[in-house]
């Protein structure tokens, strides 16, 4: 006797959408609209109070958008999902409605710069100081906690030096002091990794990566498990007290397993409001339809690709923690057992000259400021993504200048291969190769 | 709020709005498992609208303290308790699945003080399976997965909640999983598989009942909530297609249209 609830595959394709309820449409429609027209006065004053379930108003909610988050969040093993017009405004979100000026935060070091920017430059300005602790320092996230410390934030394979935290270790430090881990799910997809399953709180994704796949459209989210308890102390006194903007709602009372969803976007969207537009919501949804084999598809290239730096005279080191040899190859097979996912971060012999050679040289491989496209892409990240941190930020975060961050996309893998034979040529050569 | 019922703390939500007891008082009962937060969608319309809400959360359950009561008979003098201790004199019951087996006791034993009653997956009876029974009993979380499987019907496995965003089928296991699954699903099961005088509580019945059954509950089939419902002198009768056991969340608006119109008509607010 076995459950018969849909399996991963099937919900990418269906969760959170019957067609009986619109028109009998197979694909789901995209509600182009900004309002959503109301029955009557006592069903509009429905709708603000949150009596009833519903669309007001597209900075709120949308019924596209609706689909995309209730398929994220069957996705990840959440109770609701949140979708915004970004992974950093999904973050920004996060932040902003779990604290409050004053408040801290403990936070890897090995981010996206965006984020890092984020947390180190623009947070203070909002009074919110965060103390930032290397991924593989576990007990340096417990030392690094205080009075006021409202969460733990990481990405569970750091951006781009591929070091992992140990994402259970760290969900339990969380929990004794009595505050959330959030994980920046972005690298994995729940196709790799569902850190709920493994002790985070709430997950974050640039959803214009892996999810979407096809670099056409930004977006991001926000996904809550539902099983932190936010009245265990008087830490979150905006989840747990009685809200103004609401009729003195206690969201932590009244929606428990979905409170966090539900104050983010009954204060954050309607405050904030950066939310998703129906079409881009509709796009990433193309792509979630077959996550799970472009995923299997991308790891399998990585392995291959790995195999192929490691053993190539150009090459100075390989990170991926697919090698027996990473320090964290244990962990991610733990925790990672379906694939470590298609970000490679490889030292190339010549240093930062050498990098920029290559870069400059290769034809197929794209070179921007994306990770998770279909398409190879490589970036040199001292001088592009993390280029607005100093050196001493860039060497706590694990980045050297010969650093080539790689994701690699789903293209046939002799094509890649044969692609970075020419860069690496030109490498070789960098004064020669410029003067062409 | 927080009150006091048998000197241990109870917690009820009451809409988001300040319990006034000016007004008549409705008292919503979760069925096995779970908690007052699968009513959200009910009972804030009521407490905007002119009645005193309290969604309970049975003892041991969500935020209440103690532990859960082990039969039927047990919770009904308690839904008794919860009415007194907050200082009325009656009340109106709104119960789903298991929470139909303690109102329908209740107002079996208390018929001067309940004045409507609201069934939702009603049934007379709810036997256990007894593989999911000893699942819950031994705390396995597979029981869990199960009643989410069991609970929802064929559309409701898709999802599409009228919140945006909600997944209920996880939300659903979630509530479940606040508490150990052997201290509150194993304790409702085995009070719901231990009750046999349904039908016979529901004979004594006079007071204005309605139950709301869906076609597709695999947890009270319609068979047995329309048996529920024969069994009740005048008992109102209202099926909602293509839902699973969960109507309250999965057809939440098509639930609230009929509790509206059967407590508003029948237990109108001053």
């Amino acid at each position: 006797m076995d459950p018969k609830t849909y399996k991963f595959d099937t919900l990418s394709l269906h969760a959170g959408y019957q067609p009986n309820k619109n028109a009998g449409s197979r694909q789901v429609p995209i509600y182009q609209t900004t309002s959503y027209l109301f029955d009557d006065v006592d069903h509009a004053a429905a709708l603000f109070n949150l009596e009833r379930g519903g669309h007001i108003y597209s900075r709120i909610s949308n019924p596209t958008v609706a689909v995309l988050e209730e398929r994220v969040a069957a996705l990840e093993g959440g109770t609701a999902a949140l979708a915004t017009s970004s992974g950093m405004s999904a973050i920004f979100l996060t932040v902003m409605t779990l604290c409050e000026a004053g408040d801290h935060l403990v936070v890897s070091s090995q981010l996206y710069g965006g984020t890092v920017n984020l947390f180190r430059l623009t947070l203070p300005k909002f009074g919110i100081k965060c103390t930032f602790v290397k991924p593989r320092d576990t007990q340096g996230f417990k030392e690094a906690i205080q009075k006021n410390t409202k969460g733990i934030f990481g990405e569970l394979v750091g951006n781009p030096g591929n070091e992992l935290m140990n994402m259970p270790e760290i969900a339990k430090i969380a929990h004794e002091a009595g505050i959330p881990l959030i994980v920046d799910s972005t690298y994995q997809t729940p196709y790799l990794c569902k850190p709920f399953e493994h002790g985070a709180d709430i997950v974050v994704h640039s959803l214009t990566k892996w999810m979407a796949g096809h670099g056409s459209s930004m977006a991001g989210v926000l996904v809550e498990g539902g099983n932190f308890n936010w009245l265990q102390n008087d830490k979150f006194p905006t989840m747990t007290k009685p809200y103004e903007g609401y009729h003195g709602l206690s969201f932590a009372e009244e929606f428990g397993p979905t409170a966090f969803t539900m104050k983010a976007r009954a204060e954050g969207m309607r405050d904030f409001g950066p939310c998703l537009s129906p079409q881009n919501a509709w796009n990433v949804m193309q792509g979630i339809e077959t996550l799970s084999v472009r995923m299997q598809k991308h790891c399998s290239n990585a392995e291959k690709m790995v195999k192929f730096l490691s053993n190539h005279d150009s090459v100075a080191w390989v990170s991926h923690a697919s090698v027996p040899d990473h320090p964290d190859h244990a962990l991610a097979k733990k925790l990672l057992p379906n694939g470590v996912g298609s970000m490679i971060a490889f030292g190339i012999k010549g240093g930062k000259e050498a990098g920029e050679a290559f870069i400059n040289n290769v034809k197929l491989a794209s070179h921007l400021a994306n990770v998770g496209d279909t398409r190879t892409l490589v970036i040199h990240p001292a001088s592009a993504t993390h280029s607005q941190m100093d050196e001493a930020t860039l060497k706590f975060a694990g980045l050297s200048h010969d650093m080539i961050r790689l994701s690699v996309g789903i293209e046939d893998i002799e094509d890649i291969k044969n692609d970075f034979e020419i860069g690496f040529r030109a490498a070789k050569k960098p004064k020669l190769v410029a003067s062409q | 709020m927080k009150f006091k019922v048998n000197n241990e703390k109870v917690f009820a939500s009451t809409g988001g709005r300040p319990f006034d007891k000016s007004k008549p008082l409705i008292i919503f009962v979760h069925g096995s498992g779970l908690t007052h937060m699968c009513w959200v969608l009910q009972t804030r319309y009521f407490a905007f609208h002119g009645y005193s809400v309290l969604a309970i959360d049975l003892p041991g359950h969500g935020l209440s303290e103690g532990k859960s009561l082990k039969s039927i008979e047990d919770m009904a003098e308690w839904i008794n308790d919860v009415i007194m201790a907050v200082g009325f004199n009656e009340a109106s019951l709104v119960g789903h699945s298991q929470g139909c087996l303690v109102t329908v006791e209740c107002a079996s034993r208390y018929p001067e003080k309940i004045k409507t009653l609201s069934l939702i997956g009603g049934a007379g009876a709810i036997p256990m399976n007894p593989e999911l029974l000893a699942l819950a009993e031994k705390g396995d979380s597979k029981a869990v997965n199960l009643m989410m499987d069991w609970a929802h019907g064929p559309s409701g496995h898709f999802g599409g909640h009228p919140v945006p965003g909600l997944y209920h089928l996880n939300t659903g296991a979630m509530l479940i999983h606040s508490k150990k699954i052997q201290d509150t699903l194993g304790v409702d099961f085995r009070a719901c598989d231990n009750y046999k005088n349904g039908f016979e509580a529901a004979k004594n019945l006079s007071l204005p009942t309605v139950n709301i059954l869906a076609n597709q509950d695999r947890m009270c089939p319609l068979n047995e909530g329309k048996k529920l419902a024969d069994s009740i002198q005048g008992c109102e009768l209202h099926v909602i297609d293509n839902c699973g056991h969960m109507m309250l969340l999965e057809e939440a608006d098509k639930t609230l249209k009929v509790l509206r119109k059967f407590i508003t008509t029948n237990y109108p607010s001053k």
